[in-house]
């Protein structure tokens, strides 16, 4: 294993090479022993030929494995039968996986949520709503741990009880965006944290749209949550199109910047997201479930007396400002804000902003 | 001959006397100076004998030794050039020495003789008369000053010459009379300013209102162009008149920097100081080798202004932590302590992000992190220590247009007058005059809840995460917003309102995750 380890390690010699040097020799433990000849023989490159050599020299074989079994980070090469076969089917697939925690099981079906880091509270919500409905059916959850809808996804999906994997654009030991350091070690106990980079290697731009092309391809569905007109959700979109997955968008206020992505996508031909529930039927899945789970939505199961129930209703998932409200309703500063701050103590608006409120549900 | 004068410095706001002394004697002709000088009183000795000499009294060639007693105290300031003239002169039997006596001289010289204003004079002329002088010899320009204290003699003085005359006795009654003292009558800020001029923003114009009445400081946030400055700038026109007493501490204040109108030099008005942020340390606390009041103690029983408070040196906002709880400021220095008051309202104003448009997503563009580094500025024991703090939204359109509809600053601060009042007569035993002047045992006693009240606070406290500060900050705010409506108990709608002001958490800002 230590030989494997070694060779998934070198850096910027492609997969198909990879593989291709694979199949000159039985084992790996043979390529760490070759000779400079034998290399050039197979026709090597002279810069892929001192990229092994180097690392030959460089590579602590023992110290190394063993810092990877002590990290408890499992290891998968494309020739491991337990390689998820979803990404071998991808263009371009990664040489070898780290993961802590598990794999995405091969026959349960898996949906990759993704979308901006910063997301506005609706698309927080939707992420949230969707990615908890689909787990509660049964789906895995892919997504990337990031800041905005990518954290909410992973979130509704472990609230519901389901499976979901985060994959970093950095090494599976470090966790990124620091902050979701308690969804990095949730996911490790109700699914994994995957990556194709080494561990140690530091979260670097160029990482990421490479990152998106293994979300897509863990999953069988995409929904695109909020994007805007420059977003890295849009390469996983054509990722995933590319991999032939299909790919849904959340619609969203036309004016809204946050949602322009979506729009587009839908435009091009991306299937339309209305509700959970609509999408699985589209996909063929019912669940008894998702009844009660949209009833849940629209009916709020506190009761709220009239006045309050008249400020409730003018929010949505944009924030409201006092003022905007105060406008809308005509009550007084100080009735106002009594209901406000009964409606905030009641958990169903929370405030965001100074005096700027949004929906909970 | 030796012959000595009273004359007085200024430590801080404190007044110390200075002996100056003065011998002439036989002996090689020199001028000596003694009582360990700064540079600027050093050269005094230049000043003085040339004005002597202008002044039509020729110095004899003979050893003149000046002294300031006492000497372990270091010398600062031109206001010894006066008492130094007049001690030589008197210690050459020009003026009689009798005349001297209670009388304090202070005055800057010029060559030709005149005498220059010079600051402090109201802080010396008070001590003065409590030593129990019956004189002061000022500079002209600082009479009217000096006469702000009843019972004692201040004289304006426009030249040495005229000093010397009076010293001699030439003036058949003696000393001339004393000037009217300056009347005192109720005073309102008298600017163009008012709140009429601000349309809608109804939310931030009430909570200037409650942070006046209950002198809370206040934090604004908005994006750019709302007209935060605006409210701020108003908030003088709701500010009740200063008393006469409140009137002669800020003078003393400003006194001391030589802020006065000299013309009008009583403080009538509440200061409004609006601090950069370029400012430094020692500008807004006071400080220096001999210090001086800063910004803060200028603002005292006035509004300080912070502009863009997150745009300031983070260490410089800090140390407003503890005068805004103490209400004064000590000054440690190696020499002694120095005590400022500064009892001033805080009211800043910020943007809620970088670019400003914060939560506007469709405008803001502005990264999470970057939303929560901004307010990250601030400290949260900086924001604990804001009792209001509120929204101030975009003008809408419709609101531009409806005129005359808005009150005017005199109908607020009647509201604000009556308040205070009510204040002032609960808090007679405590001698304080506002609420959020209580101290934590004074709030419990002061601020009593009813079952459904403290119902409220319970669930508020829990769910919205208040620190122990912002509870009682809360108590005092929703306090003046009963006392505003002249009630009795603090009821449900006072403390929501409060709640609804209080101030923020840095966890929850911008979005939040979970």
């Amino acid at each position: 294993m230590k030989y494997e380890y070694w060779f998934a390690n070198i850096q910027g010699v492609s997969c198909k090479k990879k593989l291709a040097l694979l199949s000159n020799v039985k084992s790996a433990e043979e390529l760490y022993y070759i000779e400079e000849t034998t290399l050039k023989k197979w026709g090597l490159e002279e810069k892929d030929c001192n990229k092994i050599l180097e690392s030959v020299k460089e590579w602590k074989l023992e110290a190394e494995y063993e810092k990877l079994l002590e990290k408890q980070v499992k290891f998968y090469t494309i020739q491991n039968p337990e390689y998820p076969e979803r990404l071998r089917a991808i263009p371009a697939p990664p040489f070898a996986l780290y993961v802590k925690g598990k794999l995405p099981e091969e026959d349960v079906s898996s949906v990759a949520i993704v979308g901006a880091r910063e997301c506005s509270p609706y698309g927080r919500e939707m992420a949230k709503e969707f990615s908890e409905c689909l787990a509660d059916a049964g789906f895995q959850v892919i997504s990337g741990m990031a800041r905005g809808i990518d954290g909410a996804s992973h979130r509704g999906a472990l609230s519901a009880g389901g499976t979901s994997f985060g994959v970093l654009g950095c090494g599976v030991d470090i966790c990124y965006p620091r902050e979701n350091i308690e969804l990095y070690m949730e996911l490790q106990k109700s699914g994994g944290i995957i990556s194709e980079l080494p561990l140690g290697m530091q979260p670097l731009p160029q990482f990421f749209p490479a990152r998106n092309r293994i979300i897509s391809g863990l999953a069988d569905v995409v929904l695109v949550i909020e994007a805007k007109e420059k977003s890295g959700s849009l390469i996983t979109a054509d990722m995933a199109l590319e991999q032939g997955k299909d790919v849904y968008a959340l619609p969203g206020q036309v004016n809204s910047r946050l949602s322009r992505g979506c729009h587009e996508l839908i435009r091009q031909g991306a299937g339309i997201l209305l509700s959970p529930k609509d999408l699985l039927e589209e996909l063929g899945i019912f669940h008894k479930e998702e009844m009660k789970k949209m009833g849940k939505t629209t009916e709020n199961k506190i009761s709220l007396e009239s006045p309050e129930k008249l400020v409730y209703s003018c929010f949505d998932f944009q924030p409201r400002s006092l003022s905007d409200i105060l406008g809308m309703t005509g009550f007084s500063i100080p009735t106002l804000m009594n209901i406000l701050i009964n409606l905030e103590l009641k958990g169903c608006i929370k405030e965001i902003s100074k005096n700027y409120y949004v929906k909970v549900n | 001959m030796f012959s000595t004068v009273l004359s007085a410095t200024l430590r801080g706001l404190f007044v110390e006397f200075v002996q100056v002394e003065a011998d002439t004697s036989n002996g090689l002709p020199m001028f000596h100076m003694v009582g360990y000088l700064s540079s600027e009183v050093k050269e005094a000795g230049e000043r003085v004998r040339t004005a002597i000499k202008n002044s039509g009294v020729a110095l004899p060639a003979k050893k003149i030794v000046i002294n300031l007693s006492p000497a372990n105290m270091r010398k600062k300031g031109s206001m010894f050039d006066l008492p130094i003239a007049i001690a030589i002169l008197a210690s050459l039997g020009e003026v009689e020495e009798v005349r001297l006596r209670d009388a304090l001289l202070v005055g800057e010289l010029s060559l030709d003789g005149a005498v220059k204003h010079v600051p402090g004079i109201l802080p010396i002329v008070m001590e003065a008369k409590k030593r129990g002088c019956r004189v002061c010899i000022v500079p002209k320009e600082n009479q009217k000053e000096g006469s702000l204290v009843d019972g004692i003699q201040v004289i304006g003085v426009e030249n040495l010459a005229e000093v010397y005359e009076i010293l001699k006795g030439k003036h058949s009654e003696g000393y001339r009379k004393k000037q009217e003292n300056e009347s005192w009558d109720i005073h309102f800020h008298e600017t163009k300013l008012d709140y009429s001029d601000i349309h809608g923003q109804r939310i931030a114009k009430r909570a200037a209102e409650i942070a006046v009445a209950g002198n809370h400081n206040m934090l604004m946030i908005g994006p750019p162009g709302t007209g935060k400055s605006m409210i701020a700038k108003r908030i003088p026109t709701i500010l009740p008149p200063l008393t006469k007493e409140e009137s002669m501490e800020l003078t003393m204040i400003y006194s001391v920097i030589g802020g006065l109108n000299q013309d009008s030099p009583l403080m009538r008005e509440r200061p409004f100081r609006e601090v950069h942020q370029s400012v430094t340390k020692t500008a807004l606390i006071g400080g220096g080798t001999i210090p001086k009041p800063g910004e803060i103690s200028l603002a005292h029983k006035g509004v300080l202004f912070l502009d863009e408070i997150a745009e300031f040196q983070k260490p410089v906002i800090e140390l407003l932590r503890q005068p805004m709880e103490e209400h004064q400021i000590k000054i440690l220095r190696e020499r002694g302590e120095y005590l400022f008051p500064a009892e001033f309202l805080l009211v800043a104003a910020m943007n809620p992000c970088p670019c400003g448009n914060y939560p506007d997503l469709n405008k803001c563009m502005c990264t999470t992190p970057q939303i929560r580094n901004y307010l990250g500025r601030i400290s949260q024991p900086f924001l604990d220590r804001i009792d209001i703090c509120v929204e101030v939204e975009k003008i809408q359109y419709q609101d531009l247009q409806n005129e005359g509809e808005e009150e005017t600053s005199q109908t607020i601060r009647e509201r604000v007058s009556a308040a205070r009042e009510i204040q002032r007569k609960r808090y007679q035993e405590l001698g304080i005059l506002t609420n959020s002047e209580l101290k934590v045992k004074d709030v419990e006693k002061y601020c009593h809840l009813g079952v459904k009240e403290e119902r409220m606070m319970r669930q508020a406290f829990e769910r919205m995460n208040l620190t122990a500060r912002m509870y009682y900050k809360v108590l005092a705010v929703a306090r003046t917003i009963a006392d505003l409506e002249g009630k009795e108990n603090i009821e449900l709608v006072h403390l929501a309102e409060a709640l609804s002001y209080r101030s923020m958490d840095q966890k929850y800002w911008g979005g939040g995750e979970a």
